[in-house]
C-alpha cells in the first residue's frame, strides 16, 4: 500500500494557480524524488502536502484523508524540512532538536544521541544558537530535527543546496540509514538530479505545475530528453 | 539642583521602596512583553485586566475567604479569562493589521473599566493584603514586611516562569511559536493555543501585581493606569522583546524614580513620570533596542 497518494492536487498563491493537478504516490519505506526546473512547482508540491499552501484535490496519507492544518499533518507523522531549512535561529541546537520531538514523548535523549551519531558536529554545538551555525550544519540540524520526530514520511526540499559535496554525501548517507532503521518514506526535491536518482527508487518530473514524466530512476536515466534537460549528459 | 538631606539608612529604605515599586512594574512589564513577543501587539488592557481580577479577589475576601485561599482561585480565573479573551476577541482578528488589534485591546480596557464601575462602583476601597505593614529591622534598616513580601512573591513568580519557559515542553513551544510560527506548525506546535496561553500567563502576572499593589494604593477601577504607564516604560527600557529585560527594566525604573523623587528636589512626586520617560528617551537614543533588545547573531 502506498503511504502517501496525491490525486489531482492543485495549489495556488492568492489568485495564481501553480499546481495544475499533480498526482503522485510514495510507497512504504520508499525514497521518491521530485525533479524539475526552477519555478516548476516542486516546493509547492511539498507545501501542498504539509498544508502550508492553499490547495485542493485528494491527498491520502496512511489510508486517511490528509488534514489541511499543518500542525495536524505534523502530528500525523509528516516531517517537512522546508526550503531554507526552517530552523529556529534564536534557539539553541538542543532546543531545535527538542522541538523536533515536540509531538512525541519518551526516548528523546536516545534519539538525540542517534542524531549526534549521524552528525557529531551538532553535539559539539549543542548549546550554540542555531542561527550561528554554518549552512551545512544548519542543514544537518534541520534533518536532525526531522529525525527527532520519527516521522512516517519525510519531506525534504533541496537538502544539497549550497553544500560542499562531502557534506551532501554525509547527509544522504544519514538519510539512507534513517530510512533503513525506521522504515520511513521520503519525498525529496532536488536540483541535483544525478544525486537524487542515485538514491531514489522512483522520480517524478514537474514542468509548470504538471507531472510530465515519471518512472523508476533507471527508466529516467535511460530517457534521452530527461538526460539532456536534467542530467546534463 | 536642590538635593535633599542624605543619610545612608534613609537611602537604603528608599532603595527598598524602589525595589518594591519596581517588582510591580516588572510583573506587568513581563506580561506586556509576553504578549508583544508573540503577536507584536501592545496590550493596553493589561492594567484593567489586573484591576478586574483584583476586584474579584476583593469580593472573594468579602465572602470570608482569606487572602491565600482567594489567591489561587483568582489566578485560575485570571488565566481562564486571559485565554478566553485571546480566543474570543483576538483570534478572529489575528490576521488584521496590528493597529486593529491594539484598538481592540483599548476597547477592552474601556469595557473592563466600565464593568468594574458597574459591578463594584467607583471610590477607593481598602484591600487587605497578606502582609503586615509593620517594619522589621534588616541589617539596621527598617523595611516593611509588606515590601519584602511583595518582592519575594514577584521573584518567585519570575523564577517559576523562567523555569517554565526554559525547561518545559510547552514553554519551549511558546518560545518557538513567538519567533517562528511557520516552523513551529511544521514541528506540530499548536501555535494558536500557544498564543492563547501567552494571554493566560499575562493575565496571571497582572492579577498577582494587582493583588500585591492594591493594599498599598487602595483599590479602585483606575488603580493600574499610572502603574501601567511605568510598566510600558519598563518594558521599552528592557527591550520589548526580552522577558529578562522587562524584569530588569522594571526594577531599574522603580529604583531610579523612587530615588529621583526623594533626592532631586524639584522632581518630587509630581514629576516622576516625565522624569522616567525622559531617562528612557535618552537611553533609547543610545540603545534603540532597549537594554536587552534582541541581539540575534545571524548569518546572512
Ligand atoms: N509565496 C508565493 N507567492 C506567489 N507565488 C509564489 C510563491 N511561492 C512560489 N510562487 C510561484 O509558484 C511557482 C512555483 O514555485 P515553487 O517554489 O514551487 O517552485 P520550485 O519548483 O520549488 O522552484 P525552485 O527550484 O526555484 O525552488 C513559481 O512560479 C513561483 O513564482
Ligand atoms: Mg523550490
Amino acid at each position: 500500500m502506498s503511504r502517501l497518494e496525491l490525486r489531482n492536487v492543485e495549489a495556488r498563491y492568492g489568485p495564481v494557480k501553480v499546481l495544475h493537478g499533480v498526482s503522485l504516490t510514495v510507497g512504504d519505506g520508499e525514497l521518491v524524488a521530485v525533479l524539475g526546473a526552477n519555478g516548476a512547482g516542486k516546493t509547492t508540491t511539498l507545501r501542498a502536502i504539509s498544508g502550508t499552501v492553499r490547495r485542493s484535490g485528494d491527498l491520502v496519507f496512511d489510508g486517511k484523508a490528509l488534514s489541511r492544518r499543518t500542525e495536524v499533518t505534523a502530528r500525523a507523522g509528516i516531517a517537512h524540512v522546508p526550503e531554507g531549512r526552517g530552523t529556529f535561529s534564536d534557539l539553541s541546537v538542543w532546543e531545535n532538536l527538542r522541538l523536533g520531538a515536540y509531538t512525541r514523548r519518551g526516548g528523546i535523549k536516545e534519539d538525540a544521541q542517534r542524531v549526534f551519531s549521524f552528525f557529531p558536529r551538532l553535539e559539539a554545538r549543542r548549546n550554540q544558537q542555531a542561527g550561528t551555525l554554518s549552512g551545512g550544519e544548519q542543514q544537518m540540524l534541520a534533518l536532525g530535527r526531522a529525525m527527532m520526530a520519527r516521522p512516517k514520511l519525510l519531506l525534504l526540499d533541496e537538502p544539497s543546496l549550497g553544500l560542499a559535496p562531502i557534506v551532501v554525501t554525509e547527509i544522504f548517507g544519514a538519510l539512507e540509514r534513517m530510512k533503513g532503521e525506521d522504515g520511513m518514506s521520503v519525498l525529496v526535491v532536488e536540483q541535483n538530479a544525478n544525486l537524487a536518482l542515485a538514491h531514489a527508487a522512483r522520480a517524478y518530473v514537474l514542468e509548470v505545475g504538471n507531472v510530465v514524466v515519471d518512472g523508476t530512476s533507471d527508466e529516467l536515466r535511460a530517457n534521452e530528453s530527461i538526460r539532456k534537460s536534467y542530467l546534463g549528459y | 539642583m536642590l538635593l535633599a538631606a542624605f543619610t545612608w539608612t534613609e537611602f537604603a529604605q528608599q532603595l527598598a521602596a524602589g525595589i518594591r515599586e519596581g517588582a510591580i512594574y516588572a510583573g506587568l512589564a513581563l506580561a506586556i512583553v509576553i504578549i508583544y513577543r508573540s503577536t507584536r501587539v501592545i496590550n493596553f488592557a493589561q492594567g484593567e485586566m489586573a484591576t478586574f481580577t483584583t476586584f474579584i479577589a476583593w469580593s472573594l475576601m468579602n465572602q470570608g475567604l482569606s487572602f491565600w485561599a482567594a489567591f489561587p482561585i483568582v489566578l485560575a480565573i485570571a488565566f481562564t479569562g486571559g485565554v478566553a479573551i485571546e480566543r474570543v476577541l483576538i483570534r478572529p482578528v489575528e490576521n488584521a493589521p496590528v493597529l486593529t488589534i491594539v484598538i481592540i485591546t483599548l476597547g477592552l480596557a474601556l469595557l473592563l473599566n466600565g464593568l468594574m464601575s458597574m459591578i463594584w462602583g467607583g471610590g477607593n476601597r481598602q484591600f487587605h493584603g497578606p502582609f503586615s505593614t509593620r517594619t522589621i529591622d534588616v541589617g539596621g534598616v527598617p523595611v516593611s514586611v509588606q515590601d519584602i513580601g511583595i518582592v519575594v512573591v514577584s521573584i518567585l513568580l519570575v523564577v517559576l516562569l523562567g523555569f517554565f519557559f526554559r525547561f518545559t515542553k510547552v514553554g519551549l513551544g511558546m518560545r518557538a511559536a513567538a519567533v517562528n510560527r511557520d516552523s513551529s506548525r511544521l514541528a506540530g506546535v499548536r501555535v494558536g493555543w500557544m498564543l492563547a496561553l501567552g494571554w493566560g500567563i499575562a493575565a496571571v502576572l497582572g492579577a498577582v501585581a494587582g493583588m500585591m499593589i492594591a493594599p498599598v494604593v487602595f483599590l479602585d477601577p483606575n488603580m493600574m493606569q499610572t502603574i501601567l504607564l511605568y510598566a510600558f516604560a519598563a518594558a521599552v527600557l528592557g527591550g520589548l522583546d526580552s522577558p529578562v529585560g522587562a524584569v530588569v527594566g522594571g526594577i531599574l525604573l522603580g529604583v531610579t524614580i523612587t530615588l529621583l523623587g526623594r533626592y532631586v528636589g524639584f522632581i518630587g512626586s509630581t514629576l516622576k513620570l516625565p522624569a522616567a520617560l525622559l531617562l528612557i528617551l535618552v537611553l533609547l537614543l543610545l540603545r534603540p533596542g532597549g537594554l536587552f533588545g534582541r541581539v540575534t547573531v545571524r548569518r546572512v
